[in-house]
């Protein structure tokens, strides 16, 4: 009895020690490379999310039916975060401990970046973020495709004061309660105060996220309308702009009287709403879907044909917007990245990421500042038509670079024009 | 300290103390050598990333002992506490936000927030968050005093059943959209997040990591038997008596009152606690974790494991919370189907718990084993 | 000099030509061709000249019907018709080359006041009318000419008064004072919230002189803003009830059939607001259907919706009830947490059956806009409908629950199952029955809720907790308790919010339903008897 467990004890032992030496999953060599998708496909930030992961793996199978990178294809792990900030991070980690991926492609709101920002520099990961934001952040570990607001929110206030805006003197600066509104905000205050506008003639007003009521503020803006030709800067997120757009179109406020310009609603968000009392209401991009060019129309007919494919909802009426553009920009250009620096490894990747080009469906050449880690985007600012589409009503020269610290925030000028050196 | 440790010691019985010393090894010795010791290459290597995952879920079991004390025992079904959870870990976090220093993203004594917000200094009800000790009293204190006013006014006015989880919803939703406000001072929808350091250790390192991990584990089994502890004596008899027949209770001469707020402000405390623990390790708070959907969950964590069993409430806690991380890997789009299912399933089907179908099996095994021929005889 | 040659082209022509068929072929080239500023420079000319026969070429451009063929030729297209602008000749076939003329803000804002200043001369009094109120919203001084001329002409008291006040407040900034004193006087019966800006720059102070020299006429300017301004408080005042009566309705018609769920059977059910959802999908699914089969009668789709609604919201709860609720009798918190399960699955239902995006719902036509009352208010026609509905909706459950047999059951199950039961009234079936009303009026709610914001999965997410304080304030004991604490509830959420935004009112209110429940436990008003013990 006793010998027959000693035994049994002896065999157990030797077998753990043995299969503790044999190497687990993680010493694999990898013929593929991983790419990461961190994108929310369930929550309140689906509606906005699915379509980035879909066009980059559009993007992907683009890529791998060329060949691959490096020779070898790569692989999308696709992982959903659900629109929680903390699952973000979680997966963020898991991506890149448990999957290893070479590169991550993902988050939408500013707080999921933000959440996900300290995993990336702790592990060393990459992150590719297609979304225009508000700027005041700068990180080696992560390459911002989306507008700062030097690119997309002080053009299209300047268009505003124009004549051939609408010659606004009065602003009413409405937006969500978080950080991208409340720091944007901040700017063009800033911003419209050194162009001479008295702090009476701006009116700063925040609704929480999922905010579906609007009467009040729309009567106040009417209010505020009354004493002076008004504009109205939207950074109202999600879906909350439809119930807006809808009390607005309502209330008989016409964008010939007061203009609403919005920097978080694109074709996507406009599937949903009644456009026809929406028109001349405005939106400043990179991209839009009717911009005339044989880049874009290629583009559109690759996603269409993606999307029909693969029976995405939505497929009977594909639409492409900034965002998506932003994304296949990132993963062209990280793709390029690679194959120059001959590796997939992080840090060479980011050296070799510098003044990396990409003809860019917008029509221009898109270009990653050698620095700064922010693409040069070109500026448009678009009407709502009857159809849900924007007709572009003005646009820059060309490509403008991105000021990530933007120069009307308070002590801006003393930060460098390229990632902190952390040594960690 | 004789007396104490004989308590103790009578709390389980001699499987019950095996079990739980097989637990502890785990714990304290597995994990920290498979983790720290072992190379990143090896089969039995447990990853950064497990060690957080098990250090959270092991927070959240502490909250489902809580809640199992509060439903399970006392039959109060609070839909508000993740209320309490959120509030311990908003304190750790501005202790943690404290110790960040100059190194965010602005090199400004305040947090980021506030720099965005163009505050120039701190609220007054961020003084002293800098000390830990101070820190460590409000995450006992706020949950706690808060859960003490709202239970004193509500089991007064004998408000019981559906109706307290009511509004024990309406008050975890009414501070919901409070933190959601950036002019609140609690950092809004972005919350609390890039934590650099506590208590002088950095944060984000392996070693900080399973120390956290292991203190977990530690509050987690004390908890344990804590509750135990309580369940077993006389005031865990009037408990159980409340949930079954509250008046008869109060006939036979108990006020139910002070049992209840007692019982309600220790959870609260306890989940507090819980909070406090779950900041450092995930590295985030912000509101969404006092959203309503959060509170329920943390009663279905109590329904699965078994309802009036402890150990049944931290299985709970763990079989839901892992298979949400394996399901929105795998199966994204039906991880709510699952859950949604899993509510149903249990309040029809098991409505003592994965503990109280284990027992059903054991017992109708039992009865099915033929009795012994000497004892057949005798009866 | 190009400018004035056109001018003269125009004079010549204006002066040779009858009544013209077709607008100057010059003028159309530059307003469909030119740059912006030139396009304003011929509409201009156009308003100098009072030409109407410009209007059917100036609405097409308003409306985005021009389009240019072949970079040359000026077309307006209508429902695949085309007739050339400048001969007025009909095209067909239509060329196939052909561009959207485009108009933007600025210039859609200059052909409106365009249109408007032309139509005061039509000989429609209605015509005239709403060419006076669409002036209101601002036109510029190049307009006076013009007003004064139709002013001249016109014998309607309604109008006249319209074109006085317009014409006042472009005298405003007359060089002649007596103009200007005249002026601020007649402004004093205008109650249009654009007028306030342009009396309090006549008041306004640069430094130490005031922008308006003379006295007399500032002190004019005073008082009429003090008429204007106490007209225009009454209208918001008036909007602000309004607002609250609108959100007081959606509540109603969101909490009234928890509210009969929840009297009858003691359940609170948590997948109310997946029931809204599904009343709010079946809309939107009646609406695809009406496009697809009768795009004619689309505008009437409501028709149809709303019973649509109600029936497919009924049927989903009368299942619930029959394969879930019914076996949790008499376990309330088993209830809440297995019907929370079942809004988990339906929402996800509905995100794999409809996609995770928001879907359109489109209000029909007479939906679309809202009247103007006193000229800053604006009711929106949907949210008048609604309220009309939900009190609709209340007198027909009123009707059911005191008329019929069906009502005077679920009103013996609520006061005393037991007894009821002993007396033969069917409980099983009652019950069922009546979770099919409460789930169908929650579908009616959907579908209104479809016409004023977003539906999408998440939809019942946002109105459960304001479903369970009406129901909690108001009490089960009868439909009254629902009305006065949705309408209460209601306007005292819009009241705060003009104090002190949206999300400390709701908190302050989250904060009352709590402390009042302390001090009333049952509600607003409560079943007699021992029914209050849970």
């Amino acid at each position: 009895m006793q010998r027959r467990n000693f035994v049994k004890g002896i065999a157990a032992a030797a077998a753990v020690t043995a299969v503790s030496l044999i190497p687990g999953r993680y010493a694999l060599a990898a013929d593929t490379i991983k790419v990461g998708i961190l994108h929310s496909l369930s929550g309140t930030m689906a509606i906005s999310e699915t379509v980035l992961k879909d066009v980059t793996l559009m993007a992907i199978d683009e890529i791998n039916a060329k060949g691959g990178v490096l020779g070898k294809k790569l692989e999308a792990v696709v992982v959903d975060p659900a629109s929680n900030w903390p699952l973000f991070a979680e997966k963020a980690r898991q991506l890149l401990t448990q999957d290893k991926v070479a590169v991550v492609f993902g988050c939408w709101t500013s707080v999921s970046r933000k959440s996900v920002l300290p995993v990336f520099e702790e592990l060393n990961g990459l992150l590719f973020y297609p979304v225009q934001y508000e700027g005041e952040e700068l990180s080696k570990n992560v390459f911002y495709t989306g507008a700062a607001p030097n690119q997309q929110a002080i053009p299209a206030v300047e268009y505003l004061m124009s004549k051939e805006g609408g010659g606004a003197k009065r602003w009413v600066l409405l937006g969500t309660d978080y950080v991208y509104p409340r720091t944007t905000n901040k700017i063009l205050r800033a911003f419209l105060i050194k162009k001479g506008v008295k702090e009476s003639d701006i009116d700063e007003k925040y609704t929480p996220f999922g905010h579906s009521d609007y009467q009040t503020i729309v009567a106040d803006i009417k209010k505020f309308a009354a004493g002076g030709k008004t504009a109205v800067v939207s950074t109202i997120n999600g879906d909350s702009n439809v119930p807006f757009y809808k009390e607005l179109g309502n209330a008989g406020l016409k964008a010939t009287d007061v203009p609403v310009v919005a920097f978080s609603v694109g074709e996507e968000e406009l599937r949903g709403v009644d456009t026809k009392p929406l028109v001349g209401h405005l939106a400043a991009w990179n991209y839009f879907m009717s911009i005339k060019d044989p880049a874009n129309s290629e583009f559109e007919k690759k996603w269409a044909a993606y999307a029909k494919a693969k029976k995405l909802p939505g497929a009977d009426k594909p639409l492409t917007n900034d965002p998506m553009e932003a994304a296949y920009i990132g993963i062209n250009m990280w793709k390029q990245a690679v194959e120059k620096a001959k590796s997939a490894e992080v840090d060479k990747v980011i050296t070799a990421m510098a003044g990396q080009t990409f003809k860019a469906p917008s029509g221009i050449t898109s270009k990653m500042d050698e620095k700064n880690h922010h693409l040069h985007k070109a500026v448009f600012i678009g009407e709502v038509q009857a159809n849900g589409q924007f007709n572009v009503v003005w646009k820059t020269k060309g490509p403008i670079k991105a000021q990530p610290w933007s120069p009307f925030i308070a002590g801006n000028d003393k930060k460098k024009d390229e990632p902190e050196k952390k040594g960690s | 300290m004789g007396p104490l440790a004989a308590g103790i010691g009578r709390l389980y019985g001699r499987r019950g103390w095996s079990v739980l010393a097989a637990c502890a090894a785990i714990l304290f010795l597995l994990f920290p050598l498979a983790n720290l010791v072992l190379p990143k290459g090896s089969l039995f290597y447990i990853s950064d990333y497990t060690i957080a995952l098990t250090g959270k879920i092991m927070c959240y079991a502490i909250v489902a002992v809580a809640m199992d004390l509060i439903w399970g025992y006392t039959g109060i079904l609070s839909l508000g506490h993740g209320l309490f959870f959120a509030l311990g870990g908003y304190a750790m976090g501005m202790y943690l936000m404290r110790m960040i220093g100059r190194e965010g993203q602005y090199q400004s004594e305040l947090p980021d927030f506030m720099v965005f917000l163009d505050w120039k200094a701190y609220p007054w009800y961020w003084s002293f968050t800098d000390q830990f000790w101070y820190a460590a009293l409000l995450v006992v204190l706020v949950p706690g005093v808060l859960a003490f006013v709202f239970g004193f006014f509500a089991f007064r006015s004998r408000i019981k059943g559906v109706y307290f989880s009511i509004i024990t919803q309406a008050l975890t939703f009414a501070f919901m959209l409070l933190f959601f406000r950036n002019d609140t001072g609690f950092g809004g929808n972005n919350g609390f997040t890039d934590f650099k350091r506590i208590l002088g250790l950095p944060i984000a390192t392996s070693e900080t990591r399973m120390a956290l991990f292991m203190l977990s584990g530690a509050v987690l089994i004390a908890t344990l038997l804590a509750a135990r502890f309580i369940v077993a004596s006389k005031f865990g008899r009037v408990l159980t008596a409340i949930r079954d027949a509250e008046s008869r209770v109060m006939f036979s001469g108990y006020n139910p009152v002070h049992y209840k707020l007692a019982i309600w402000t220790l959870s609260a405390v306890i989940c507090g606690i819980a909070g406090a623990l779950y900041v450092p390790q995930v590295g985030i708070i912000n509101p969404s974790e006092m959203s309503p959907a959060n509170s329920i969950e943390i009663a279905i964590w109590v329904a699965v494991g078994g309802r009036g069993s402890l150990v049944g409430a931290i299985l709970g806690a763990g079989i839901v919370n892992f298979a949400k991380s394996w399901f929105t890997v795998a199966f994204p789009e039906y991880w709510l189907f699952f859950l949604g299912l899993l509510f149903i399933l249990v309040t029809l089907y098991l409505p003592r718990g994965v503990v109280g179908a284990f027992d059903q099996v054991r017992r109708r095994w039992r009865e099915r084993r033929p009795v012994p021929a000497a004892r057949r005889s005798a009866a | 000099m190009r400018t004035l040659r056109s001018l003269l082209i125009l004079l010549v022509l204006a002066l040779l030509a009858a009544p013209a068929s077709a607008v100057a072929p010059a003028l159309i080239e530059k307003l469909a061709l030119g740059e912006y500023d030139d396009k304003i420079a011929a509409l201009n000319e156009l308003l100098g000249s009072g030409d109407e026969s410009a209007l059917d070429f100036l609405q097409a451009l308003h409306d985005g019907s021009v389009q240019v063929a072949g970079g040359k030729q000026v077309l307006i297209v209508k429902d695949n018709a085309g007739i050339d602008a400048a001969s007025g000749k009909s095209l067909s076939p239509l060329p196939p080359e052909r561009e959207d003329v485009m108009v933007n803000n600025r210039l859609r804002r200059e052909l409106a006041s365009a249109i408007a200043g032309l139509r005061l001369a039509s000989s429609k009094r209605d015509t005239r009318l709403a060419a006076a109120k669409a002036l209101q919203n601002g036109a510029d001084e190049e307009m006076l000419p013009l007003v004064s001329r139709a002013l001249a002409k016109e014998s309607d008291p309604d109008i006249k008064n319209l074109l006085t006040l317009l014409a006042a407040t472009m005298q405003l900034q007359s060089k002649d004072a007596a103009t200007r004193l005249a002026a601020a006087k007649a402004l004093a019966s205008s109650s249009n919230p654009n007028t306030k800006a342009l009396l309090l720059a006549v008041l306004e102070k640069k430094g130490d002189a005031y922008a308006e020299p003379d006295a007399a006429v500032r002190a004019e300017a005073q008082s009429s803003l003090k008429a204007l301004e106490s007209r225009l408080s009454t209208g918001d005042r008036f909007g602000q009830l309004f607002t609250g009566a609108s959100l007081g309705s959606i509540l109603l018609l969101a909490a009234l059939g928890l509210a009969i769920t929840y009297g009858l059977m003691g359940v609170i059910n948590m997948a109310h607001g997946e029931l809204i959802m599904v009343g709010a999908y079946s809309t939107y699914v009646v609406q695809n259907l009406f496009r697809a089969q009768a795009p004619d009668l689309f505008d009437w789709y409501l028709a149809a919706a709303v019973p649509a609604a109600f029936a497919t919201a009924a049927l989903v709860g009368m299942a619930l009830e029959r394969s879930v609720i019914r076996f949790l009798y008499g376990r309330p918190l088993e209830t809440l947490l297995a019907t929370w399960g079942i809004s988990l699955i339906l929402i996800q239902a509905a995100r794999t059956l409809f996609g995770a995006q928001n879907v359109q719902v489109e209000n029909p036509v007479w939906m679309s806009g809202g009247i103007t009352i006193l000229s800053n208010i604006v009711l929106p026609y949907n949210r008048i409908v609604i309220i009309v509905f939900a009190f609709a909706v209340l007198l027909a459950v009123w009707l059911l629950l005191t008329r019929t047999r069906l009502g005077l059951f679920v009103r013996a199950v609520t006061q005393n199952r037991a007894m009821a039961s002993c007396v033969g009234v069917p409980t099983a079936r009652v019950d069922t029955w009546a979770f099919g009303l409460g789930s169908g009026i929650a579908g009616l709610a959907g579908c209104a809720l479809s016409q004023i914001g977003n539906v999408g999965p998440d939809l019942g997410q946002s109105y459960i907790v304001d479903s369970f304080m009406v129901v909690v304030l108001g009490g089960v004991g009868q439909l009254a308790g629902t009305v006065y604490a949705a309408l209460g509830l209601g306007m005292a959420n819009k009241f705060l919010e003009g104090l002190s935004g949206a999300v400390l009112a709701k908190i302050a209110i989250l904060a009352f339903i709590i402390v009042f429940i302390q001090k009333r436990p049952q509600g607003l008003f409560a079943l007699k008897g021992r029914m209050a013990e849970g």
